[in-house]
């Protein structure tokens, strides 16, 4: 069944649309879905005021596909607790994508904003653009970050990326900002391009691999050894690859490699080895 | 003005010895009367229900500087409670340490309308004053923190008893305060040096004064000023293994001032402060034996502070506690030292059943309500929200008045600690009368409010109606009845308006603020010593630190006749 959202107009203010979700759509009619609520800034609509909502293959046991054809990047929470079916984002998309995420898919062609994938339980987002800070993130203030799921980023990410993480893979296909896989506990984070420095900053568990270039490590990890590959999710990245283990600072013991070939400044670090 | 007629409840009233009789109350002017003609007035009707006088909360964290601080350090806590404004109720967010209005509202629909927030650092009072002010629903009232004030260390040092509480008398009336509040005694100070005291006889350094000299001296003081409530004290050592004997020594110290069989000492949140054991391994319940003194002993009064698990935050004027709790818990966390007068810790908590030492703090909470046999000098608390929101005190209920509920947990707990309890031996069950005790009659006395916690002629009109019929509902069986129908009452009604209905606010109304005046003879030469002393140690000047009572919403003074 694929319902297909196409924004009336260009959103000015936030939206928050948590009810774009396919578990909900799964149990409602055209008429019905047409009527769920959202929040256009302080104002009160239904989804049809925003979107044109057309449906078709009108097969319930089929699992729901929503097809969102335009650009969505005011609107917040798609996808908000979703547990089956996908989502195809033919646009940017805002914040707090897939946010609690059980299960299913998400796809967005453009870029993605901030809390992508925000406390995710499971399932897949992928984006093909870029996206914000704190990817797969927990909330302000909480320790239950990302625990489970897989989100891959093609583009660029943001700071904070894994924060609190506990399970789960996390891929980056371009740069990251400032402390990828901080407060980290688990998982696997693997960025592609550069990072801005401070990689795994209070890591207790876990891998971080950089195969770009880094400013520096962190005063408080130590270089443990030089490995020519490392596995992510399986499969084989070549290296070869500096090996930090920290947080110490934190008496952790997270895995962050990064490029060895990318990052010459680090070459002081080999004295110690 | 409104008058009610509740008809036909089964009436508790412990204060005048009412144990579920069928009868009706009439209200009128916020008074409970003898009678009023049913033709003016509103009539509820009450038949198969319970009705109690208002909730009486002596312990728990509401408002001031140290409250707001864990709500700013707690979105996370917040977030998945949201309340929605409606026609009468303001907006706000709840769990461990809800906005103030919320918290108004949340004790109303439980039947709660008197509440006492425990710990404010005098420097924080106006703080304190604007969050109770913005408290909806209640009556409250806030104990300023006194146990490691410079000036009381400085004359207790010195025997200066009399001056002592003329300072004291002269402290309530500048933050607008109810009770001598000491916690830690002399750790907190020690604490400002990153250390703390060891017991009740160590030296505070730099004022050659021990705890039980502390304590002794304002119990002294607290006597002279006749003070509504006894000193309630947070004792030293709280929290750390083996410290019920430090909970011992200090009701033993003020054993001999007790005169009257009249409580003098009043030992808060006492959950924490019985434990036995010389590690967190070793950890045992010193429950048997705290109450054991207390059974034999009619100076002391506790409450419970029950812990409930959840995921809470913890907060007290206890520095060097909450320093060790956040060493325990690796959280984030807020530490504070008053300027010269007290410490401030926050560190949000988790309580897991599967965990040995919490289960046994669980079981160490009710062991206590159990063992003590006079519900006149326990009370329910639990020192919310440091052993959990609140909004609990339900299932504590159905835990003292059911034995199969307590089994009930038992059994999910930690295997170590559920051998350790004493709970299997402990047969007792609360009845709704003792229940009335222990959550507003006995709770109303220990803090001398005499218009509150009964329903006699003249008492205010606050008034619980829940929704059970104790003859038909077997408390000990239908636990789950019992808590739901105190976990909203039917009705809630506060100075004889009906405020809530069926658990939900009908009415936003603001309550008073009661703070204590004594009426001392001589207050002279205080001033001119604490003005020099103000400009040299304090961030505020003197003129600046009154609360003056045009700042309280609704004042509402005590005054107390003095012996000095």
């Amino acid at each position: 069944m694929l319902i297909t959202l196409r924004p009336k107009y260009s959103f000015k203010v936030p939206v928050e649309a948590e009810c774009i979700n396919p578990s909900l759509f799964a149990e409602k009619s055209t008429m019905e879905i047409a009527k769920l609520q959202v929040w256009e800034g302080n104002r009160k609509r239904t989804l049809s005021d925003l979107f044109k909502i057309t449906r078709e293959t009108p097969n319930p046991l089929e699992k729901v596909t929503i097809k969102i054809a335009g650009d969505v990047n005011k609107v917040r929470r798609i996808g908000s607790k979703m547990s089956t079916g996908e989502i195809t984002v033919n646009g940017n998309a805002g914040m707090h994508l897939g946010e609690e995420m059980k299960g299913g898919i998400i796809k967005v062609t453009g870029n993605a904003d901030s809390w992508t994938g925000s406390m995710m339980k499971d399932g897949t987002i992928e984006i093909m653009g870029d996206a914000g800070d704190y990817i797969g993130a927990p909330y302000r203030g909480s320790t239950q970050g990302m625990g489970g799921g897989i989100i891959i980023i093609h583009g660029n990410a943001g700071n904070e990326v894994g924060c609190y993480m506990k399970t789960g893979l996390i891929r980056i296909g371009g740069n990251v900002g400032q402390f990828v896989g901080v407060h980290m506990r688990n998982g696997t984070i693997q960025v592609k391009g550069n990072s801005e420095g401070r990689a795994g900053a209070q890591m207790l568990k876990g891998k971080i691999v950089i195969s770009g270039c880094i400013p520096s490590i962190l005063p408080s990890f130590t270089i443990d050894r030089i490995t020519p590959t490392v596995k992510v999710d399986g499969e084989k990245v070549e290296g070869p690859f500096y090996r930090f283990i920290g947080d110490l600072a934190e008496n952790g013991n997270g895995k962050l490699f990064v490029s060895k070939a990318k990052n010459p400044n680090l070459g002081v670090f080999e004295e110690y080895l | 003005m409104t008058q009610l007629i509740i008809k036909n409840g089964f009436v508790y009233d412990p204060l005048n010895g009412i144990d579920g009789e069928k009868m009706d109350i009439f209200t009128s002017n916020g008074r409970v009367v003898e009678k009023v003609a049913e033709k003016q007035a509103k009539v509820i009707d009450a038949s198969g229900m319970i009705v109690m006088p208002g909730g009486v909360d002596i312990h728990c964290h509401i408002a001031g500087g140290e409250v707001n601080a864990g709500r700013l350090l707690r979105p996370e806590d917040h977030f998945r409670d949201v309340e929605t404004k409606t026609p009468l109720t303001r907006s706000g967010v709840g769990r461990s340490i809800p906005s103030t209005f919320t918290t108004g509202y949340r004790y109303a629909r439980m039947g709660y309308t008197t509440l006492m927030n425990p710990a404010m650092a005098a420097l924080e009072a106006r703080h304190t004053h604007e969050e109770l002010n913005d408290t909806p629903m209640v009556d409250k009232a806030t104990y300023p923190l006194l146990g490691d004030w410079w000036f009381v260390l400085e004359y207790l040092r010195d025997d200066m008893i009399e001056e002592c509480a003329a300072h004291v008398s002269w402290m309530m009336t500048a933050t607008k305060g109810y009770a001598i509040k000491i916690v830690n005694p002399g750790g907190l100070e020690a604490w400002g040096f990153g250390n703390n005291v060891r017991d009740l006889y160590d030296s505070v350094p730099h004022f050659n004064i021990t705890p039980e000299e502390i304590i002794r001296g304002l119990c002294k003081v607290n006597k002279l000023l006749n003070m509504p409530h006894t000193i309630h004290v947070h004792t030293n050592n709280l929290g750390k293994p083996g410290n019920y004997l430090t909970a011992l020594d200090t009701m033993k110290c003020v054993e001999n001032l007790a005169s009257e069989e009249r409580p003098v000492i009043h030992i808060t949140h006492c959950q924490f402060c019985a434990f036995k054991g010389s590690d967190w391994n070793t950890l045992k319940s010193g429950a048997e034996e705290i109450s054991k003194y207390v059974n034999n002993h009619s100076h002391v009064t506790l409450d419970m502070g029950q812990v409930i698990f959840t995921d809470t935050t913890t907060m007290t004027a206890d520095g060097p506690f909450q320093y060790i709790l956040y060493q325990l818990s690796g959280n984030k966390w807020v530490n504070h030292d008053v300027e010269t007068e007290t410490s401030a810790g926050i560190v949000p908590f988790r309580y897991k059943r599967k965990s040995f030492v919490h289960a046994t703090q669980w079981s160490i909470g009710l062991e206590l309500a159990l063992l003590v046999q006079d519900p006149w000098r326990i009370y329910l608390t639990t020192d919310h929200p440091n052993g959990g929101p609140f909004t609990s005190y339900p299932k504590i209920i159905s835990w003292l008045m059911s034995q199969v509920a307590r089994e009930k947990m038992l059994k999910k707990i930690n295997k170590r600690a559920r051998k350790n309890s004493l709970l299997p031996s402990i047969e007792r069950e609360y009845s709704f009368y003792e229940m009335a005790t222990i959550t507003r009659a006995g709770q109303a006395r220990a803090l001398g409010l005499e218009q509150k916690g009964h329903l006699g002629l003249g008492a205010d009109a606050d008034i619980a109606i829940y929704n059970i019929n104790p003859e038909l509902v077997d408390a000990s069986k239908k636990y789950k009845r019992v808590r739901d129908a105190f976990q909203e009452a039917a009705f809630t009604i506060k100075g004889g308006e009906i405020v809530v209905r069926d658990g939900q606010v009908v009415k936003s109304v603001s309550g008073k603020t009661f703070w204590v005046n004594p009426q001392v003879s001589s207050t002279a030469d205080i001033t001119s010593n604490m003005k020099r002393k103000f400009r040299e140690y304090w961030t505020v000047e003197f003129e600046n630190y009154p609360v003056p009572e045009s700042y309280l919403g609704t004042s509402c003074s005590i005054p107390v006749e003095a012996k000095v």
